[in-house]
């Protein structure tokens, strides 16, 4: 959504076109989100459809020319003054993977996070080694470059401290005798415990039932 | 041309003996090349601060060997190590140990005192690396007088004044806010790149992440390694 709505604010700056903003998108972004030109023409219809902008004049090299709407206008308006949302619930495949691992028997979850935070640590060593590299902290193509880096550092180390936080807890954990495992062939006992002498009822029989 | 600077063979450590003894280090092969910087990071315990203290010849170890600019530490006597400390080594710890009674550039300049330089070679070279952490002009000033920051970039001076070749720092931003803490490591970081190498023992991943090389003690083991390879991979190869 946000490659929409960064080409959207480009052309609020004035008409241009799709090889331009696509020079446009990558120096104000920092280059650290790659796209290609065919990208680009597949966002300017949309944005052409949904009437944010319209053709303007081809020019002598045969550039289409496109130029935003009052609509467009707004469209920018709003998505600069309002919050990105974040999901409320996680599609992190890490976070995923660990609460599955934590559940299986004879897996070494030490080892997952081990391997998990050195790969992190070396991403951030890239990160740190690429920031660093940069000319002028004082220019507005560094600045915005150093913003969009800084934001992955910051997401590399929350991840790291996540993981020894994660480390820790498993350790308190593992301290204390819990386990998360349990074999799914066995049956899972739901509620409250039976009462000496009550039936037992198999709840596979009953899910099994259920299901027919 | 790769020039070695420090080597840890088969380095072991323990305090005490018999049943109460403890392993601090246990068999940790590592070597530090010019240019290079290796961050140690480790939970509290893991034998960071033994392996710096062993790298800087404070520590003998228990077995294996130490070598440091190409000479067999083993092999010296208590004095001959101490002036190779001082010529070859300087450190930077986390509580700055500057002396109060001195200012800026006696504090800098001590390690060459020490070491019968001229009073103004040494004087020279104290205002360069005072200069090269950006505090020419607080030279005279006494660590009383100075920010936490600026003692910090003080005992940065005196761990590169000379011709140092290995900075050993030990937490050395944990008491700096975030930008002064960045600001020592640019500093740590010129100077390997200008051809020093550096050990950084940090628990502070935003730190390591200076590093060349990152080294992860557990127990007293090394259980991994990692370097800093390209960036495009990451960011795409416009950068």
């Amino acid at each position: 959504m946000s490659v929409r709505q960064s080409i959207l604010a480009i052309l609020d700056q004035g008409p241009s076109y799709g090889y331009r903003l696509r020079a446009e998108f990558e120096r104000r972004t920092g280059s650290t989100w790659p796209i290609n030109v065919g990208q680009i023409y597949n966002t300017l219809e949309r944005l052409e459809r949904d009437a944010f902008i319209v053709k303007r004049e081809t020019d002598t090299d045969g550039h289409v020319f496109y130029a935003i709407t009052p609509a467009g206008h707004t469209e920018v308006f709003e998505w600069l003054r309002s919050p990105v949302p974040r999901p409320a619930t996680t599609r992190d495949e890490l976070a995923i993977k660990l609460a599955l691992a934590v559940t299986l028997p004879d897996v070494d979850i030490d080892e997952i996070v081990r391997v998990q935070r050195m790969s992190t640590m070396s991403t951030l060593q890239q990160l740190t080694r690429a920031k660093n590299a940069g000319d002028d902290p004082d220019s507005t193509d560094e600045l915005a470059w150093l913003l969009v880096i800084d934001s992955l550092i910051f997401q590399a180390e929350a991840e790291i401290r996540w993981l020894d936080h994660s480390r820790s807890r498993l350790a308190r954990a593992t301290a204390k005798g819990l386990s998360a495992s349990e074999n799914p062939s066995e049956p899972r006992r739901r509620g409250r415990p039976a009462r000496a002498g009550a039936p037992i009822i198999d709840e596979r029989t009953d899910d099994a039932e259920a299901l027919r | 041309m790769t020039v070695e600077l420090l080597r840890l063979d088969g380095v072991s450590r323990q305090y005490g003996r018999g049943e109460t003894a403890v392993t601090a280090l246990a068999g940790i092969d590592l070597t530090i090349i010019a240019g290079e910087m290796v961050a140690v990071m480790g939970a509290s315990g893991s034998g960071k601060s033994t392996l710096l203290t062993i790298a800087g010849g404070l520590t003998a170890p228990t077995s294996g060997e130490v070598v440091i600019d190409g000479q067999w530490i083993s092999a010296m006597t208590a004095k001959q190590l101490a002036v190779l400390r001082r010529r070859t080594l300087g450190f930077v710890f986390q509580d700055f140990n500057l002396i109060p009674a001195l200012t800026a550039l006696e504090n800098v300049t001590l390690p060459l005192e020490l070491d019968s330089w001229r009073s103004r070679d040494s004087r020279r070279a104290g205002l360069d690396a005072l200069a090269s952490v950006e505090l020419a002009d607080r030279a005279g000033a006494y660590p009383d007088d100075l920010s936490g920051g600026q003692q910090q970039r003080v005992a940065i001076a005196r761990a590169i004044v000379g011709p140092r070749k290995l900075i050993l720092a030990d937490e050395p931003t944990g008491a700096l806010d975030t930008q002064t803490g960045e600001a020592v490591l640019r500093m740590l970081r010129h100077r390997v790149d200008a051809g020093a190498g550096a050990i950084l023992v940090t628990h502070d991943a935003r730190h390591a992440a200076w590093a060349d090389r990152i080294v992860y003690l557990e127990d007293g083991r090394i259980v991994g390694q990692t370097s800093a390879g390209s960036a495009d991979e990451l960011l795409g190869a416009g950068r």
